[in-house]
């Protein structure tokens, strides 16, 4: 038997979340003794899934699947699992994995859950553990179908190496044609996506207006990071609706989060719950995001972010 | 052209969340309860082609009797026609396939839903219901136009936007963007007095089959305290972050 996942790639690499899935996949064949295979589309280095237990990749080459879509990437994975008689799917939480998992799980009659942060227990059924609530609380589901899928919270499992051989094949099902166009693809290649992001920086009120954003941007830059702004932020047009991280914006899952100038609402909170790592920079010490923080500065982020940048940059730099 | 907008039921954003009969229930007592934040952005750009392109929008939630006030308000609004389909909504499939009953039967051309509820954030029903009757699937919409059958739609996706033509009938996960914040609208009283005389139809449901069954919720572990630094001492930020949290 095997365990099947969906290895994303994009300009043809594979992305840090196809290592992340290989990682969970390989713990849970570990135990029951299956092999991991994975699907790509249009990936050059395949190979590297070995690194984290992928024993073989179904590899799709296809040109005229460059751009996603939804229809042919699900029926490729319903192919997939068809030819592997795989019983776990596992996939990432990335906006193309979310949106084709739906189908998947109709395609295959399959319980899906997502945004799972723990490997399955499987004493009294098959459960997973998983974020509800926007993060306020954990659910253990139950998937009670033979055939399973897994959508993996990004960062929630992390990276695990382990040494095996991963056999390359071509892989090219039929296809049918698809009834949505992709017209354009609107993408901002110099920037690290809050998605993709190890590191978030992120503005709210505080900053009183969209003129002050050169100093995130700084900050960001020095760190490699995603820029992201609270609701209020975005709702006043500072910013793009793409970066309003909360509850009714994007969820964050990075490794550091720094705040500067955010209150931190209920709502904001929860959005941003499953970082690692909270910095909260604000001058108002009663500020709630104090309480949710790991770390923080009572002070003017005019004085101490423009400080804060030259300090990275010394420490990079003595750090390189 | 004829709307679903699917609506759902949840607990306000700033609901402190608690768990009863040894953590295996939501906590309801005290919750105030909505319609899920972005189905609202998906319900006000359905009245803008109910107004500007003459189009019907009917909705449909799938719930107990205590979800009517929501579904209420979505008539109060401006909706046309309220369906409340008769079931404990148990997981994301089982849901889907009551919505799913109700839009072919309805035959609506386009399905609106949120992108995801905001209780147990599965994101998962739209998609499913456009598999389910065959229809087009666009996720986590922010804008969408419809002329002569034809829908272009813009897709949100990591790191940027994306352009998608199809034709109709369509379904889309939709969130802020399809409207702005501003646009939402609040029931007035002439809404909710013609409210009272529209049609809210209770259907039975046609399954009870879910994939999914939540067993026991949990909270996370409390936090301790922010470790506090003088604003005049950034290095100790960076050494903390370095040595400390492993974060840079």
């Amino acid at each position: 038997m095997s365990i099947l996942i969906y290895a994303e790639s994009e300009n043809k690499k594979l992305k840090k979340a196809a290592f992340e899935v290989a990682s969970y996949a390989a713990s849970i064949a570990e135990k029951t003794q299956d092999d991991v295979v994975a699907v790509t589309v249009n990936a050059d280095n395949t190979g590297d899934l070995g690194q984290y237990g992928v024993s073989k990749v179904l590899n799709v080459q296809n040109e005229s699947l460059e751009k996603f879509n939804v229809e042919s990437y699900s029926e490729i994975l319903t192919k997939a699992v068809e030819e592997t008689k795989a019983d776990i799917v596992i996939l990432s939480q990335s906006a193309n994995a979310k949106y084709l998992a739906p189908l998947l799980s109709v395609n295959l009659k399959a319980g899906y859950a997502s945004n799972v942060v723990e490997l399955p227990e499987t004493e009294s059924g098959f459960q997973v553990k998983r974020n509800v609530f926007t993060n306020k609380a954990f659910g253990m589901a139950e998937i009670t179908t033979d055939k399973k899928i897994i959508g993996l919270s990004s960062n929630a499992f992390g990276l695990h190496e382990k040494e095996a051989k991963a056999e390359t094949v071509d892989f090219n099902p039929e296809i049918s044609d698809s009834s949505i166009e992709v017209q354009s693809v609107d993408k901002n290649t110099d920037k690290v996506s809050i998605a993709d992001a190890e590191i978030v920086v992120s503005g709210g009120r505080g900053l009183k207006g969209p003129e002050n954003w050169g100093m995130i941007e700084e900050l960001a830059e020095v760190l490699g990071a995603a820029t992201a702004c609270s609701k209020p932020v975005s709702d006043m047009g500072w910013r793009p609706h793409s970066e309003h991280v909360g509850q009714t914006g994007k969820p964050v899952a990075s490794n550091l989060y720094i705040a500067i100038g955010i209150s931190g609402a209920i709502q904001h909170l929860a959005g941003i719950n499953a970082s690692k790592t909270k910095v909260v920079i604000n001058t108002d010490e009663e500020a709630p995001f104090f309480k949710a923080a790991d770390y923080g500065i009572v002070g003017d982020a005019f004085e101490v972010v423009p400080q804060l940048v030259e300090k990275l940059k010394e420490f990079k730099a003595s750090n390189a | 052209m004829k709307i679903l907008v699917c609506i759902s039921h949840v607990p306000d954003t700033t609901s402190k969340i608690n768990f009863t009969d040894n953590d295996t229930k939501f906590d309801t007592n005290g919750v105030q309860f909505v319609i899920g934040p972005n189905d609202e952005f998906g319900l006000t750009r359905a009245m803008w082609f109910k107004e500007k392109q003459g189009a019907s929008v009917d909705v449909v939630t799938v719930g107990e009797k205590d979800a009517e006030p929501t579904i209420r308000k979505t008539l109060a609004i401006g909706a046309d026609k309220a369906i409340r389909v008769d079931a404990k909504p148990m997981d994301a499939f089982q849901v889907a396939q009551e919505i799913a009953d109700v839009a072919k039967n309805g035959g609506y051309d386009l399905v609106i839903a949120g992108r995801e509820s905001i209780d147990y954030n599965g994101g998962m029903v739209p998609g499913m219901v456009a598999k389910m009757i065959g229809a087009n699937f666009i996720n986590t919409c922010v804008s969408l136009e419809i002329e002569d059958q034809k829908a272009t739609a813009i897709r949100e996706i990591d790191g940027g936007k994306e352009t998608l033509t199809c034709d109709l009938p369509l379904v889309i996960g939709g969130q802020k963007g399809l409207v702005e914040e501003k646009d939402l609208r609040i029931p007035n009283m002439r809404g909710i007095m013609m409210a009272r005389k529209k049609p809210l139809e209770v259907k039975a449901p046609v399954s009870e089959k879910s994939l999914v069954e939540f067993k026991k919720f949990s909270k996370p572990a409390p936090k301790g305290d922010v470790k506090l630094v003088n604003a005049d001492n950034i290095d100790e930020l960076i050494d903390l972050l370095h040595n400390e949290a492993k974060a840079i």
